[in-house]
């Protein structure tokens, strides 16, 4: 196995060919702020809060989709990049209706522990307050349109982990909604196997168990640890 | 050294950030050792036009003003604590996010006034429109950022004791508060 030794941060890091930035950073204990990637899914790139800076490119790559090279030089804290990472999480809470107070993952909700990690005090953009669908049809779970930040994890675990893709995108730019096919009511969905797994991978308060409520939801997702444990003791294959 | 002028308001809030405040418990008779209460709703507030009341506020050094901007009459009583103030600071979620409150600009501030006074009403139903006994809602209700320049954010709804006491601390011995998980916390 060819081993590939790159500077993070100062850091001198050594990692395998094919790991990629955010993973490499993780094992040498620099922290780089996330919330669509989810250890076992596919990266998307979509939430752009891991960008870095690589020396000798000009545009700003993300971490979690980005491999490793010999001899890299990568910057993941400059001011430059500390001013998007804030600015991302503050759009996020301006274009959602993100009221913590009445949210069931309050206190243990993803996006919150962003707006800590950039030192979010206040937002200081409009909030939006557009209008969005809540989904109660289903008889187990709920989908609250007004706090998905998009991150398509639940798309992406119901796809490649559950093989049911009940959920997609659709919609263009401020439009896009996570949707069921066709857009019927989540409990009229015949594909959905109720397994739960989306609810437990949403990083917000988007999908929860029916009767949570205010801060009680707590997302679990141990059984994501066991399947990608499965995968590496090669017990299964797809 | 004078004591440190401190004055609180309430503007559209719960008053749960005062209660809040009120659970300094022992902390709030060091806090009287150095700062001075000029006005504040739960000193002393018996007038029921508030506006009348903050034509008297007093120059101090610190306010902390709860709870969002959702009527004409808070944007005034906003702009006069601002001017009076050396240091405003946003004080929970409301002041800072809009908050619950917020949840009706959703609506059309038409429709939510229909659905209170004339369709869900059982007597006298008609939407007031004297503006002395009941201020004009504003279209949109908004953070206090929004409004008036803000100098700090105390975060929390309501922020815990020991959030609000860590900012006041900070002041009085002219340190920068620092936004953390350790120091405050949202919702």
């Amino acid at each position: 196995m060819s081993v590939v030794t790159l500077k993070i941060d100062d850091i001198e890091c050594t990692g395998k060919v094919g790991q990629t930035i955010l993973e490499v950073a993780k094992e040498n204990n620099v922290q780089i702020p996330v919330l669509c990637d989810l250890k076992g899914l596919t990266p998307v790139a979509a939430c752009r809060l891991c960008l870095v800076e690589v020396e000798g490119l000009p545009k700003l790559v993300p971490a979690c989709a980005t491999k490793i090279q010999e001899g890299m030089v990568v910057k993941t804290n400059t001011e430059k990049l500390k001013n998007y990472k804030r600015m991302i999480v503050e759009l996020l809470f301006s274009e959602g209706n993100h009221i913590c107070a009445s949210c069931v993952v309050n206190g243990h909700c993803e996006l919150q522990d962003l707006g800590y990690m950039v030192g979010m005090d206040h937002v200081r953009f409009d909030y939006l307050w557009q209008s969005f669908k809540i989904d109660s049809s289903h008889p187990k779970f709920v989908m609250d349109q007004s706090k998905c930040v998009k991150c398509t994890r639940c798309i992406r675990v119901c796809d490649e982990v559950e093989g049911a893709h009940v959920w997609d995108l659709r919609g263009r730019g401020i439009n896009v909604r996570v949707s069921t096919g066709f857009d019927e009511p989540w409990g009229q969905n015949k594909d959905c196997t109720q397994c739960g797994k989306c609810v437990q991978v949403c990083p917000v308060g988007a999908l929860f168990d029916k009767n949570a409520t205010s801060s009680e939801m707590i997302k679990d997702r141990s059984f994501l640890q066991r399947i990608l444990e499965g995968r590496e003791a090669k017990i299964w294959v797809r | 050294m004078g004591k440190v002028r401190i004055g609180t308001v309430w503007l559209g809030g719960c008053s749960g950030c005062h209660m809040s405040f009120l659970d300094l418990d022992e902390r709030l008779i060091e806090l009287s050792q150095v700062a001075e209460f000029m006005s504040s709703p739960i000193t002393d507030w018996k007038l029921h036009t508030p506006i009348k009341e903050y034509q008297d506020y007093p120059e101090v050094d610190i306010t902390l003003v709860e709870g969002a901007v959702v009527n004409t009459d808070n944007v005034e009583v906003l702009k006069i604590v601002r001017e009076r103030s050396k240091i405003l600071i946003a004080f929970g979620d409301c002041a800072i996010t809009g908050n619950v409150p917020a949840y009706r600009n959703l609506f059309k501030v038409e429709d939510v006034l229909n659905s209170v006074y004339i369709e869900k009403a059982t007597h006298n139903q008609h939407v007031p429109s004297d503006r002395v006994v009941v201020p004009r809602l504003l279209g949109k209700v908004v953070p206090i950022s929004h409004v008036v320049k803000v100098d700090y954010f105390l975060t929390g709804c309501p922020p815990s004791a020991d959030s609000i006491w860590y900012t006041i601390k900070c002041l009085l011995e002219n340190k920068q508060p620092e936004f953390s998980r350790e120091n405050y916390r949202y919702g």
